[in-house]
């Protein structure tokens, strides 16, 4: 990556030494992107996000850019403490002059850069973190969000726990703001659908620290009649071997977020245990013109097949074109004003960004997992609309913050 | 019934590993005194070592191939820590002591990145040991059967090195050098070969112990630093430089992870704390660790205690003024982001300071530091968010929470000395980031408080960094003060000879209590400027990282000078942001570039500028 932003930088100096007369040379400049991401502690999971990024901040130059500009990308490591964030946040704003913030993973820097934005009145997209405050009770005019959300992909999840016949729950989720949400939400929608359900046991490992063994066990002394697991990355390929190694999943149907989606699932290989039901992102098998082309030209580009967060670098390069040319300028306002409602073409369909929770549209899909030539994979998926499973405009407009 | 039995069969899996860990670091620590922190990132190199060659062996040669693989993983991070010691550690064994903990706090941040590289950064998981896939039927439940040969393979482990300790004349130097390392160099054993073999045995261990891993877990990039804590608490809990007492604390904290997930499942990791506070509570060395024999203080280099501080001269008043001055004009030459670099410098310093005065003057090393800044720092945001306080008012109770904190954990704290004490101040910090990130009603949990901007007069990046000017160089000048005060120099005294100095009638523990609530007032009101510098709170303020970090920043600077937290700090956090901004490989090159500061400059930057000083005016005067 250093070496392609260098790169950038001697072609815009070289651009500055040929002399073109100032007037042009000002319409020319490019328009600079500011993007962070935890690149180095959550690398699995980022640079397939920043990839896609990167992929369609190429595609838009190469169509000729935004309002006869240049979209130049400015990618930097969020370092994966608020703290360092903030820095980097700042760096983006005032040396950098982005005109732009888009990226985040984790959801406490997510919120700590969307406080950063409002204070310094940047327009942010939120690409990656789940947690809904980030757009409901933490909202603020500056900051929208790409991905769905923990409520939206835990409510998909709790339609399909409510066919099972199961009564008695447990629960493994990461000890932080996500794993506690996921699991309100859950426990939400399917007590709404199955009033005769109950959770019996409940573990919070902390994250990234699970000791899966003991952990497990605590789970099945208590005799659920099925599972249902927020945790990802190291916790969960610790959880799905533990209970490979002792047979606990043969008997135990288990209802999984994120566990289709590549990034998490694929390090799994023929460990992936089979027939849980999990949101993710079947790329494999997805038929259409959008993302056919989207997936060839990726994996023309960077030698391997998308991930989810390659979807979501993908849309939010391209959420960002839009909206700057809806806008007709880089002000911070005026991009505000067309982000608000602004519909985009994404690999994976059509999504909006809601005018009262400014949060998008993107959906994802539930299915279950299956084995196939020893890897993990998706059958019998479905894909879920975000706008079916938000909560309606009205309700999201009084979980923010007035004014 | 079962459920017991299951669960303590669980905790005695986990243990095996521990125990490895364990053993490698407490062996390397009793000769050679060195906090290695680069412990867990050989244990990772041995887990990715192992996934390698076990998925390239084990196809072809079975099961044989598989643990030849095992074996030859944990050898080969063996002999990498022997050149790692031979042409890095080896070079610092004259510098102060602590000082090589800075050396290995940059081998953390080169190995993270190098793993990066020659790994990747997708996840890997080890192939199952051949034939050991499946589990094993017991009451209650079932037990993976690798789980059931790591058991025996603990024990096994122990048993081997008690007769390499006990029985060969390399397990004698050992035990002789943990005992007393100057008597085996004064028999005219060579310490250089005997440094180089513990700690290639000791991280050898670590690599095992890694590679026993990779066919049950993860392989991935974060085990460095979720492995060093816990072997750290591991060591301390059984007494530092004893192999049993290793294996007798990873069975305890086997068994307190198998048994604190089924009774308090939401606060598994700060257990862990609690146990080791209480352990260290009752027994000041660990189950099994001998008293130490006092040892040389943080400061002392090569047996000697550190020089004396030099007497502040009324010479240098206006240097000092005229560079307050420089500072203040910054503004006119650099930019916002500069501008807000430079005050998160001078808060840095003022933290490292704070820690300095507690390590340079009171000999106290401390691993928890973060605490007392995310106090600050919380003190602020709620007074802000819950209290509506101004930015000015919020700012007072700054100092105030951090000096409470400091004087709660202080009393704790002073019964205990060395390393023992510095792992219950890091018990007290985590205790307390439990606290802040499970109290979500109060401290909104790790989704934080957000909003804590300064007041509008205060509110551009230039009027920020004069405000924090305006505290900051007060409050070092206030430290420097205290340093060269009557209780200055009896901390001094206490640090250097604590008996002779509480003969002539100074209260050890009550000094060096109020050190420690001194020394959390600074930090403090660092904490504070923090929180309004960044605008957020989240507990990771309070995070171990913040105390790493603010140890590098003084052990850069020199723990020695009070001039040594400013440049430290200034050195550390421009490398920091500015290296970061150019490259996502910052951590090899932060890494690299400590590592060269740290064999050019042993007694830290500050050190380096005196002698340079003193050779200055020796030839002036000529």
């Amino acid at each position: 990556m250093p070496g392609r932003r260098s790169l950038l930088k001697g072609g815009l100096a070289a651009a500055g030494l040929l002399g073109m007369p100032g007037v042009l040379r000002a319409q020319a400049a490019p328009i600079r992107l500011g993007d962070l991401n935890s690149y180095t502690t959550f690398a699995a999971f980022t640079l397939p996000y920043r990839d896609g990024l990167i992929l369609a901040v190429e595609e838009i130059n190469a169509a000729g850019g935004i309002l006869g500009r240049r979209l130049e990308l400015v990618s930097r490591d969020d370092g994966g403490q608020p703290g360092s964030a903030v820095t980097v946040a700042n760096e983006l704003i005032q040396r950098e002059r982005a005109v732009m913030l888009v990226g985040t993973i984790l959801s406490n820097i997510g919120l700590a850069v969307a406080d950063v934005a409002a204070r310094r009145r940047i327009p942010f997209l939120a690409s990656e973190p789940l947690t809904d405050t980030i757009v409901w009770q933490n909202g603020n005019r500056y900051t929208f969000r790409l991905r769905p959300g923990t409520y939206v992909q835990s409510a998909m999840l709790a339609e399909e726990a409510a066919k099972l016949p199961a009564r008695r729950w447990a629960v493994i989720a990461p000890n932080y703001e996500y794993g506690q949400s996921a699991v309100r939400a859950f426990r939400e929608q399917l007590l709404k659908r199955r009033p005769d359900v109950s959770f019996v046991v409940e573990q919070w490992p902390a994250l990234g620290r699970i000791e899966a063994g003991p952990t497990l066990q605590a789970v099945l002394s208590a005799q659920p009649d099925a599972l249902f697991n927020v945790t990802f990355g190291p916790d969960l390929i610790n959880l799905a071997r533990e209970g490979n190694a002792r047979g606990a999943w043969r008997n135990l149907p288990v209802v999984s977020l994120l566990t289709g989606e590549p990034e998490w699932g694929d390090p799994l290989g023929a460990e992936m245990p089979e027939g849980w039901i999990v949101t993710g992102y079947p790329y494999q098998y997805l038929d259409t013109p959008a993302h056919n082309r989207f997936r060839d030209a990726y994996q023309r580009r960077f030698n391997t097949y998308p991930r989810m967060g390659s979807v979501v670098g993908h849309a939010t390069g391209y959420t960002v074109a839009a909206a700057i040319t809806k806008a007709g300028n880089t002000e911070p306002d005026a991009i505000l004003a067309a982000m608000s409602g602004l519909s985009i073409d994404t690999p994976i369909g059509p999504i909006t960004y809601r005018r009262a929770d400014q949060q998008s549209t993107m959906g994802t899909w539930v299915g279950r997992t299956a084995v196939r030539d020893g890897k993990g994979v998706m059958t019998d998926f479905r894909f879920g609309d975000g706008a079916a499973y938000l909560p309606p405009e009205e309700e999201a407009r009084r979980l923010r913050p007035a004014g | 019934m079962d459920v017991i039995l299951i669960q303590a069969l669980n905790g005695l899996a986990a243990s095996a590993a521990l125990f490895l860990l364990a053993a490698g670091l407490s062996l390397i620590f009793g000769v050679t005194r060195v906090v290695n922190f680069a412990h867990g990132s050989f244990a990772m190199l041995g887990a990715y070592l192992a996934w390698w060659l076990t998925s390239t062996l084990a196809p072809g040669l079975g099961g044989f191939g598989f643990w030849v693989g095992i074996l030859f993983a944990a050898l080969a991070v063996g002999l990498i820590a022997a050149a790692v010691e031979i042409l890095l550690l080896r070079r610092l064994y004259g510098a102060p002591e602590l000082f090589q903990l800075l050396a290995t706090f940059a081998l953390v941040l080169v190995i993270a990145d190098l793993a990066l590289l020659w790994y990747g950064p997708e996840q890997r998981v080890g192939p199952r040991a051949p034939g050991l896939a499946g589990g094993v039927a017991v009451p209650g439940g079932v037990v993976p059967a690798y789980d059931i040969v790591l058991m025996g393979l603990g024990p096994a482990v122990l048993g081997l090195l008690q007769l390499l300790l006990q029985r060969t004349r390399f397990g004698m130097l050992i035990r002789a050098a943990t005992e007393n390392r100057a008597l085996v160099a004064a028999f005219g054993i060579d310490q250089r070969r005997l440094f180089t073999a513990v700690f290639a045995l000791g991280s050898g261990l670590a690599g095992l112990a890694g590679a026993l891993m990779a066919p049950r877990a993860t392989v991935h990039l974060g085990l460095d630093l979720s492995l060093i804590v816990e072997a750290f608490v591991v060591v301390v809990i059984g007494g530092l430089g004893s192999v049993p007492g290793a294996f007798l604390g990873a069975l305890l904290i086997g068994q307190v992870h198998a048994f604190g997930i089924v009774l308090f499942p939401s606060i598994t990791l700060v257990v862990v704390f609690l146990v080791m506070a209480a352990v260290l509570v009752v027994r000041p060395h660990g189950l099994l660790g001998a008293p130490e024999d006092g040892g040389p203080a943080p400061g002392a280099a090569g047996g000697l205690p550190a020089a004396p501080l030099v007497p502040p001269r009324a010479a240098d008043i206006p240097f000092w003024l005229g560079g307050i001055a420089l500072l203040a004009a910054a503004p006119l030459l650099l930019g916002g982001f500069e501008i807000e670099v430079l005050s998160e410098v001078a808060i840095d310093a003022l933290i490292a300071a704070s820690l300095q005065f507690l390590t340079g003057l009171g000999g106290i090393v401390s691993f928890g530091h973060a605490c007392y800044v995310g106090l600050g720092a919380y003190a602020v945001a709620l007074s802000v968010k819950q209290a509506g306080f101004g930015m000015l008012a919020a700012l007072a109770l700054a100092p105030l929470a951090g000096l409470a904190g400091g004087a709660i954990f202080g009393a704790l704290c002073v019964r205990l000395s060395g390393v023992y004490r510095a792992m219950l101040t890091l018990a007290c910090a985590q205790i307390v980031y439990a606290i802040a990130h499970q109290w979500t009603d109060v401290t909104g949990g790790d989704n934080g408080i957000l909003g804590i901007w300064p007041d509008r007069w205060a509110g551009e990046p230039a009027r920020y960094w004069w405000l924090v000017l305006a505290i900051v160089a007060p409050a070092l000048w206030f430290l420097r003060r205290v340093a060269h005060a009557p209780f200055g120099l009896s901390l001094r005294a206490l640090r250097d000879s604590p008996r002779r100095a509480e003969a002539i009638g100074l209260w050890l523990y009550g000094r060096q209590w109020a050190a420690f609530a001194l020394a959390g007032g600074a930090a403090g009101l660092a904490g504070g400027l923090l929180a309004f510098l960044k605008g957020t709170v989240f507990p990771e303020s309070l995070g171990i990282p913040v105390s790493v970090e603010a140890l590098a920043m003084m052990l850069l600077g020199g723990v020695n000078s009070l001039n040594g937290p400013i440049l430290g700090a200034a050195a550390f956090r421009g490398l920091r942001v500015f290296v970061a901004a150019e490259t996502d490989l910052w951590r090899l090159v932060l890494g690299g570039v400590l590592i060269a500061l740290c064999l050019a400059f042993p007694e830290g930057l500050a050190g380096a500028g005196a002698r340079l000083t003193r050779r200055l005016r020796a030839e002036r005067g000529r």
